[in-house]
């Protein structure tokens, strides 16, 4: 399209813009309508939401403050941002919660028309914040996006309300227009999504416009800005993805490229009922669900459906893994493949549901009671997570284990453009069912369950239904190979360690590991789960400044990639940056009796990339 | 790779036993009650109620109709629960109180398939209670026999929640002050929709409740008052002992009116209130008495809340209701929505939303 380009374009390689308002103000809307015009532009992008966990706190007040952070550029963008270049605050309260994290000398766009005192009570503000002082060193604009959102609507004759509701239009049209971009296509997704209401459509997309228009009159804006398309992306067919969104697609994958039927059983919890919802849908895929009556159920009917050959996978965060522990031993025990998907999020206890935290891995780990080993994998981007739950299920069959799968709140509601894998490319399921019986008792062909597989040590699935199979299989401690209870000391002792035996052979389906920089050096970062994007920012930055730091981050947790040691003896130093207290850092400590230093955040928030900048740089200059 | 942790002195040792036992194997002969015998050692205290059900459950099997193959026997933690290691079916002996969560995935991932569920009083109703109630609410199509003997048996003699109060146990010293549950009502109020109770001591009864219950379409839940000779025993002799089994035991029947003490008392409605009328003496005949019509909930819950001293204690078939499968629902739900969007496409998956091409 044509920009009438009447105002001096500035040329940006990256952008941070932070969307903030009221819960009812459609933040989280204008932050996904602006990411897609973005993507459109052909910019890299992360972003993150951060909403809070009322529904709806009541108005202006500073807990009802919804967020939603976008950081664009042409260059690769790893993060949702560091620090913000444009803060668009609707009303006091999400100006006070979000104003440290915008950068010095960086933009205030606000409602201006929202700054009465009651406003400003609400938000608890003792002082109006344009009058103070406070916002020396910022750039304010003062827009009066409620009075011109009247102004535009007038002739529709419509309540305050419904106008109200649409003043994150005109933010978001002027939004458009600071930054270059096209207004058609949100035009058209405006129209796409209230396809049956044409009025609704048609104020939205007057106010829309209304807002880029007054980007083009306005005094108060001087200049526009301009982010060039990316060069780095690799070629392809791209769309935006959650990582929830990208779980559920992975299950679709499992059902159409393995010989498994799914049954996905959930019950409820923040941040993992999205995957619930999606995977609900895909029914025409052959994804049975069941939303259960509690944590135990939901995994208890996954491990009922293994049990009768079809993949049970379940999905939950921190509290309901701990009340699934004991049935994950049940699966352990039993050795049934299991797939355990657990989006982590703040705690102990209830702790901070819709903030994200990686403090679930020892959990995940050593959670049970017994010597209970299983497979534990760390998604490490949203789009990562569909690849991740392809390769649990794939393991989960193949090795006959429970497999956790951790994610966090961060992948789970971020969201990054995604290169749409060719189906094709993906690794095949084998039909994991045995047909035939396995032994002679008797001169009399038979099955003994716990026969295991000389490559694998997986015992074989069979499937309820086959003639000549039945067997007996439960939470008793069983012997080795025929499969009956048994109580033998030895016995015991053998299977404890042909469990974990079999556990670690998972190494053999772990690639070598990426580095990212040299295979030497003088500090390695060891990173795992959702602070990819940070880990990989803060390095790059420093090896183009000329540091000696390499990355790299673990997605197998348990087993560890078998290349590990060799990688270690490249480096001086290890830093492990975690969003927890400290607990990758313990099982390398452990498994590897090398100085790794932790790093850690606790604070519901992901790492900034410039503050594992600032620790490598700490620890290589000293 | 090299296997760790290796003991040649067991995977030397041959196989214990045999896992299959009996005939009637892969479409040899007939099967019998003993096809579905297996060669494992039963473990239950000699003299236990136990021994009784699983022999009538074995009994009645070859009747069914069907293959072994296709029968699943789940179960939780207890006594009871180790049933299924003495059915040459399949089998799954799961967790304590979780077995109508691990029934309802397999069940509705595979619904083909005959399940049994093996509970006591203190897996289904204590620890496993939320399970059982969402299980008769959802209406999966299998069978629950559910062994109350009114006491923990496996942790060696507690109180259960089926326990009258002021039961002294090792744990309640001074009498215990729980008020009991009634499974039967517990099963009525949860909306389950075959609900019958029988007796160890009456083979032939009880072989004829499991017949209906896998008749049903639909949870089909039978309590069966189970002798613990060891922790609790004569619990239920009142109700099982030929001395006075015909002055406490009622046995409904579908059609027939409410008599017991051989037909010369009999049971009649007065206002809601059920009544012990006497044939002989009160001047009553049986057309005062109550017919009972196991589709009627009214009667259902008047009957299943004759559970105190006063009262004869009824068993049979309380009621029956046909009202859809989970497990049928969901099949149909999943081909509903195949019929109308036909078989999902994985690459028109994957580029469905807004797409946007890099060159």
């Amino acid at each position: 399209m044509e920009l009438a380009i009447q105002k001096p374009v500035t040329s940006l390689d990256e952008v941070t813009i932070l969307f903030a308002g009221d819960s009812g103000d459609g933040m989280q809307l204008t932050g996904t309508q602006f990411t897609l015009a973005t993507a459109l532009a052909l910019n890299d992008l992360a972003t993150l939401p951060d909403f809070p966990a009322e529904i709806r706190a009541p108005q202006g007040t500073t807990y009802g403050v919804s967020a939603f952070q976008i950081h664009f550029g042409s260059k690769d963008i790893h993060t949702p941002g560091d620090d913000v270049n444009l803060l668009v605050a609707m009303n006091p309260a999400a100006l006070k919660v979000n104003l440290h994290r915008v950068r010095k000398g960086g933009t205030l766009l606000v409602n201006s028309d929202a700054f009465g005192k009651r406003d400003l009570d609400l938000a608890k503000y003792t002082e109006n914040p344009f009058e103070n002082g406070s916002l020396d060193g910022f750039q304010v604009i003062k827009v009066p996006f409620t009075t011109l959102t009247y102004e535009a609507l007038k002739p529709y004759g419509l309540d305050k309300k419904t106008m109200d509701r649409t003043k994150n239009m005109f933010a978001l049209g002027l939004c458009l227009w600071m930054y270059s971009r096209p207004i058609e296509p949100i035009q058209k997704l405006i129209a796409q999504k209230f396809a049956k209401k044409p009025q609704i459509v048609e104020i939205n997309t007057t106010v829309l416009q209304k807002g880029w228009n007054y980007g083009e009159t306005t005094e108060a804006i001087a200049v526009r800005y301009l982010v060039k398309p990316s060069s780095q992306l690799p070629k392809g067919t791209y769309r935006s993805i959650h990582g929830n969104e990208a779980i559920a697609l992975g299950l679709a994958a499992v059902a159409d490229r393995g010989d498994l039927d799914v049954l996905y059983a959930s019950y409820p919890i923040t941040p993992a009922s999205d995957i619930l919802h999606q995977v609900s849908g895909l029914k025409h895929f052959g994804i049975k669900t069941v939303q259960a009556e509690d944590e135990i159920a939901a995994v208890g009917a996954a491990i009922g459906a293994s049990f009768g050959g079809v993949l049970g996978v379940t999905g939950t965060s921190g509290p309901g893994l701990a009340l699934k522990m004991e049935a994950i031993g049940l699966a352990v025990m039993t050795e049934l493949p299991l797939v355990v998907v657990d989006v982590q999020r703040g705690g102990p206890s209830t702790g901070l549901p819709t903030k994200t935290e990686q403090a679930d891995l020892l959990q995940a780990m050593y959670g049970r009671n017994g010597e209970a080993p299983v497979c534990v994998l760390a998604a490490s981007t949203p789009g990562d997570c569909f690849y991740m739950t392809y390769e649990a299920c794939r393991i989960a069959s193949k090795y006959m284990t429970p497999v956790i799968l951790l994610t966090d709140g961060y992948l789970a509601n971020g969201a990054e453009p995604w290169l749409i894998p060719d189906v094709e490319t993906l690794r095949p399921f084998a039909s994991p069912f045995v047909t035939e019986p396995n032994a002679m008792v008797n001169n009399k062909a038979t099955f003994h369950p716990y026969v295991r597989d000389s490559e694998t040590l997986a015992r074989p699935w069979a499937k309820p239904g086959t003639p000549g199979l039945e067997h007996r299989i439960g939470g008793i401690e069983k012997a080795d190979g025929v499969g009956n209870v048994s109580y033998d000391p030895d016995n015991h002792h053998f299977m404890v360690k042909r469990r974990a035996e079999k556990v670690q052979r998972i190494q053999q389906e772990i690639p070598t590991t990426d580095i990212l920089g040299d295979p030497s050096g003088e500090l390695l970062v060891v990173g795992w789960g959702g602070t990819r994007g940070a880990i990989e920012a803060a390095v790059s930055n420093l090896r183009e400044k000329g540091l000696r730091v390499s990355a790299i981050h673990l997605r197998h947790l348990n087993p560890l990639p078998p290349d590990l040691s060799d990688i270690f003896k490249g480096f001086r130093q290890y830093l492990v940056p975690e969003l927890n207290n400290g607990q990758l850092v313990r099982v390398l400590r452990d498994q590897y009796l090398l100085n790794f230093i932790p790093y850690d955040k606790i604070q519901g928030q992901p790492f900034k990339s410039s503050e594992i900048e600032g620790k490598i740089l700490e620890m290589v200059s000293s | 790779m090299q296997e760790n942790g290796k003991m040649p002195t067991l995977s030397e040792k041959p196989p214990v036993g045999r896992i299959f036992g009996g005939d009637g194997e892969n479409g040899e002969a007939k099967l019998t009650a003993s096809s579905f015998k297996t060669d494992q050692d039963i473990r239950w205290c000699p003299g236990c109620g136990d021994y009784s059900i699983l022999a009538q459950t074995q009994r009645i099997m070859p009747d069914l109709g069907i293959p072994r193959e296709k029968t699943v026997f789940l179960s939780g933690i207890g006594c009871s629960s180790r049933f299924p290691y003495y059915m040459n079916t399949y089998g799954f002996h799961s967790i304590h109180g979780r077995a109508p969560a691990f029934a309802t995935g397999l069940k509705t991932a595979r619904p083909e398939l005959d399940v049994w569920l093996i509970t006591g009083d203190g897996d289904a109703l204590s620890i496993g209670g939320n399970h059982l109630i969402h299980l008769l609410r959802r209406n999966l199509n299998i069978q629950v026999l559910l062994f109350n003997n009114q006491i923990y048996g496996l942790t060696k003699g507690q109180y259960s929640p089926t326990s009258e109060q002021g039961k002294v146990t090792k744990s309640t010293p001074y009498g215990s002050l729980d008020h009991p549950f009634n499974p039967s009502a517990v099963a009525l109020g949860a909306d389950g929709t075959f609900v019958a109770r029988s007796l160890d001591r009456d083979p032939k009864h009880m072989q004829a409740m499991l017949k209906r219950a896998h008749a049903h379409a639909g949870t089909s839940l039978v309590e069966v008052y189970q002798n613990c000779n060891i922790f609790n025993d004569g619990a239920f002799f009142e109700f099982t002992e030929s001395a006075s089994k015909p002055f406490r035991s009622l046995f409904v029947e579908h059609g027939k009116p409410l008599l017991f003490e051989n037909g010369k008392k009999g049971i009649r409605l007065e206002g809601l209130k059920p009544v012990v009328v006497s044939l002989e003496e009160d001047g009553f005949s049986v057309d005062d008495c109550i017919v009972y019509d196991e589709t009627s909930r009214e009667l259902a819950t008047i009957i299943t809340r004759m559970f105190d001293a006063t009262m004869p204690r009824p068993f049979g078939v309380f009621y029956v209701e046909n009202r859809p499968t989970y497990d049928q629902q969901v099949a149909e739900q999943m081909e509903e929505v195949l019929q109308k969007r036909g078989k999902g496409s994985l690459a028109s998956l994957l580029n469905s939303g807004d797409t946007w091409e890099v060159q």
